[in-house]
């Protein structure tokens, strides 16, 4: 590696502008965008959903998609113009000189190939090392990068591997050649909120051990304050604001910028929640599920997972209830069994006198009327070719309402939820992500529900559109005085909804209270972790005493 | 609608396709017009070679008969086979295949294992056996074909259901008290079509080879001019005329080619993300 003076750039990009193909959204993904990347130093690049940031750094690597391509501008790298370099040049550069890590771990690691494998294709790519040496470095990469056991990691398959560990491969494989540059695009959004916390240690770790400039590209503001050192805001493909994390984040001067800060639900340590004295509308009793694969004619061992086991609760009227818990911990399969979209092998759920887990047929279609939920993917959601206003009717149809007075209805719902009348006879994809969102809770909300579970309803939104729809969820309760099960891996979002929090991990209830009770003075050290790990907290809470 | 055309006109050979089997269209639709006279009919000396007058342009048969009238004829039947066994095979297999996909459990398994012994028997043997005992006609010759080409259809909408049953507006369609005949017809057979109607634009070639290869071997309609038939008639006498294998050969592969570049076209289309890299 060259040595380098710390404030010297070593990669600029000047006036970079990408053009999307026609009949895009707007014509350049990246519009006008300048930006200098310093050796020895972490610049985050924010911004939403469609703001360009990954397409800036997809530009520097050659990795456009096949319409997009560099319509002005360049990218200098020691005194090379990566946007003109023939494919030979850019490989050279690629993987070498500066590396890149993805977001989703398990695509990005070929699941056929042992890791060792994956980590030696990359010398053999350029060319370096002898076999014997090339494994023996990546048993070295390998413990540098803070993985248990190397040595059997390096024999292992991804699929063997957890999430995080994964990352540290693909983390390790970009540091193979000792790159100057490493860009890491959203490294950390498919990854659990403890699991996220080491990985951003790890990476800051390194980027101080090697003396490497980091681009980090990530969409969330907590990150930023955990590890950037410069942060570059971007918005409709243009840069908005930039500086350093600390004047971004304290003294923001861009509007967007402001609003992007404000829309992040904040961890306040002495919010008071009301308790809620009211009726219990939703009862559950040891709930128990367990999945069974494996076995077979054949034996092998079977694979048991306890996804949930004797969970219970109780839900009041008009209180919201989180459920939270990382990626396996059976939050989705509580709410899942709430409603039946799966059978749960024991205990109750008690509702107006019923057992919704006992119920079946015709009864249990009329009980399900009463329990609505919201998913999580606005995109897969909603039928791809049904209209709106069909789409929210269909539910009161089935229960034999008239058409014509559930088509009404739907027109009053949508206007509900902060929608145009209009948007009944118009098809899904023809909405945004938020959008979309708000016309699965009309949908939730079409068969007059008592209770609503909303599984992840959030976590595919940007942040400013997250708090519109939580804002939303917050008066629409209120209104019709609803009951709401709110299962989500974020706590922060958790902090700012809940009444009551319960926490899960691996199938149990591990901690049930009051919100701040759980956030200001948590019982199990689960939860404790859990909240220390939310990126930004340090932060926050320094800024807030 | 627009977005589709656009996609589709981006794949040329699809293009020709089109162009090919609106042709083939055309004089199969005009036939009765082109040439009043019955394609059986004896028009003119035997062997009259081809381009030699110009009212017989593709010359005679062995029976003096009109080749090209043949021709016009033979593609009437080639596609009403082509698309009503097609269409009967759909019929066949998009039901079971749903409802297979969406029960799944011992339903699945009864339908599947039903399916697979179908898929097992040779498709030609079997299409040769069921014409061979019904005798030889339109209906017999349709029904033969859609029996032996319904089990992929049946296996790719089962696939399809599959993956659809898991998405989350087909369980919102369940929360919301919607039967499952509604949910099936509704939510998750309308998203199937796209590869459904890939797959059905190649069964129509593929029946109409099948079509052709039963007539060649004398089990076509013994009442319908078929290219099949006019090729096995002409087998016996290939090296004095050859004429009369060639152009019904050349029509077969020009409307089965066709539709092969269409299908190729309409999954471009209609799977845009699948669609070939740089196109």
């Amino acid at each position: 590696m060259t040595f380098q003076d710390k404030a010297s750039p070593i990669l600029t990009i000047e006036n970079l502008q990408v053009a999307l193909p026609e009949g895009a959204d707007r014509p350049f993904a990246v519009d006008d965008v300048s930006l200098t990347l310093r050796a020895g130093e972490i610049l985050c690049i924010v911004g939403e959903s469609g703001s360009g940031k990954s397409m800036s750094a997809n530009a520097m690597m050659g990795l456009l998609p096949d319409l997009v391509v560099p319509s002005g501008g360049k990218i200098m790298f020691d005194g090379m113009d990566l946007l003109t370099l023939s494919n030979a040049e850019r490989m050279e550069v690629r993987g070498k000189r500066i590396a890149m890590i993805f977001q989703e771990p398990m695509s990005a690691l070929n699941p056929l190939m042992r890791v060792e494998d994956q980590i030696a294709e990359v010398f053999e790519a350029h060319g370096l090392l002898t076999p014997k040496e090339r494994k023996a470095r990546a048993v070295e990469l390998l413990t540098e990068v803070g993985i248990p056991d190397p040595a059997k990691a390096a024999t292992a398959y991804p699929f063997q591997l957890s999430g995080g560990q994964r990352q540290r491969v693909v983390i390790a494989m970009a540091l193979a050649l000792e790159p100057d540059v490493l860009i890491a695009d959203e490294p950390t959004t498919a990854l659990d909120v403890t699991t996220q916390a080491q990985i951003l240690e790890l990476i800051a770790d390194l980027q101080k051990s090697h003396g490497m400039a980091v681009m980090f590209i990530t969409h969330d503001f907590g990150v930023v304050a955990e590890i950037a050192d410069r942060v570059a805001v971007m918005q409709f493909g243009k840069i908005v604001e930039q500086g350093t994390a600390d004047d971004v984040l304290k003294n923001p001067t861009h509007d967007y910028t402001r609003k992007l800060l404000a829309a992040i639900p904040k961890l306040d340590p002495n919010a008071v929640f009301e308790p809620i004295k009211s009726k219990t509308i939703l009862e559950v009793i040891a709930l128990t599920k367990t999945y069974r694969s494996g076995g077979g004619l054949f034996g092998g061992p079977e694979r048991v997972v306890h996804a949930v086991q004797d969970v219970n609760f109780r839900l009041g009227v008009g209180e919201t209830l989180g459920v939270v818990g990382e990626s396996g911990s059976g939050k989705s399969s509580v709410g899942r069994c709430l409603v039946r979209l799966q059978d749960p092998d024991s205990g109750s759920v008690l509702f107006a006198g019923d057992d919704m887990a006992k119920l079946s047929g015709e009864n249990l279609r009329a009980a399900r009327k009463s329990v609505q939920m919201i998913f999580q993917d606005p995109f897969s959601s909603l039928n791809p070719r049904t209209k709106v206003g069909k789409i929210i009717s269909e539910g009161p149809i089935a229960h034999g309402v008239k058409p014509s007075v559930a088509y009404e209805k739907a027109r009053e719902l949508l206007e509900l939820v902060g929608l145009d009348k209009s948007a009944f006879d118009r098809f899904p994809h023809e909405f945004s992500g938020g959008q979309r969102q708000r016309i699965g809770i009309a949908r939730a909300l079409a068969l007059e529900p008592k209770v609503i579970i909303a599984d992840e309803a959030v976590s595919a939104l940007d942040v400013s559109i997250q708090a519109q729809v939580l804002d939303l969820l917050a008066e629409l309760k209120e209104r019709l005085n609803l009951s709401l099960v709110f299962i989500t891996h974020d706590l922060r979002v958790a902090a700012k909804i809940c009444d009551r929090i319960a926490v899960m991990q691996k199938g149990r209830v591990v901690e049930l209270g009051p919100t701040q009770d759980v956030f200001n003075a948590p019982k199990s050290d689960y939860t404790r972790a859990l909240i220390e790990a939310i990126p930004g907290r340090a932060q926050e809470l320094e800024a807030a005493s | 609608m627009k977005d589709f055309w656009q996609r589709f006109k981006r794949n040329r050979g699809a293009v020709i396709g089109l162009i090919i089997l609106a042709l083939v269209i055309l004089i199969a639709v005009f036939a009765p017009i082109l040439f009043p006279q019955s394609p059986w009919k004896m028009v003119q000396r035997p062997f009259l070679p081809p381009f030699e007058r110009d009212a017989l342009l593709l010359g005679t048969d062995a029976l003096g008969r009109n080749v090209m009238a043949g021709l016009a004829y033979g593609a009437q039947v080639s596609l009403i086979i082509g698309l009503i066994s097609t269409v009967a095979s759909l019929a066949i297999g998009i039901p079971l295949g749903a409802i297979a996909g969406y029960f799944g459990g011992f339903v699945d398994d009864a339908l599947m294992r039903f399916t697979e012994f179908f898929q097992t028997v040779p498709n030609f043997a079997l299409a040769i056996v069921l014409v061979a005992i019904f005798e030889p006609s339109v209906e017999s010759i349709i029904g033969a074909i859609a029996i032996v080409s319904w089990p992929p259809v049946a296996r790719l909408v089962r696939g399809e259901v599959l993956s659809l049953r898991s998405r989350e507006y087909v369980e919102a369609a369940i929360l919301s008290g919607q039967r499952n005949s509604t949910i099936i017809l509704k939510q998750i057979l309308p998203n199937t079509l796209s590869p459904i109607i890939v797959l059905a634009s190649l069964m129509v070639a593929t029946a109409i080879l099948l079509e052709s290869s039963l007539s060649f071997l004398g089990l076509g309609d013994p009442n319908l001019m078929s290219w099949g038939y006019m090729i096995g008639a002409a087998r016996t006498v290939i090296r004095q005329a050859w004429w009369l294998s060639l152009f019904p050969g050349v029509a077969i592969i020009l409307t089965v080619l066709s539709l092969n570049l269409i299908g190729e076209g309409l999954n471009d289309a209609l799977n845009p993300r699948l669609s070939r890299k740089g196109k």
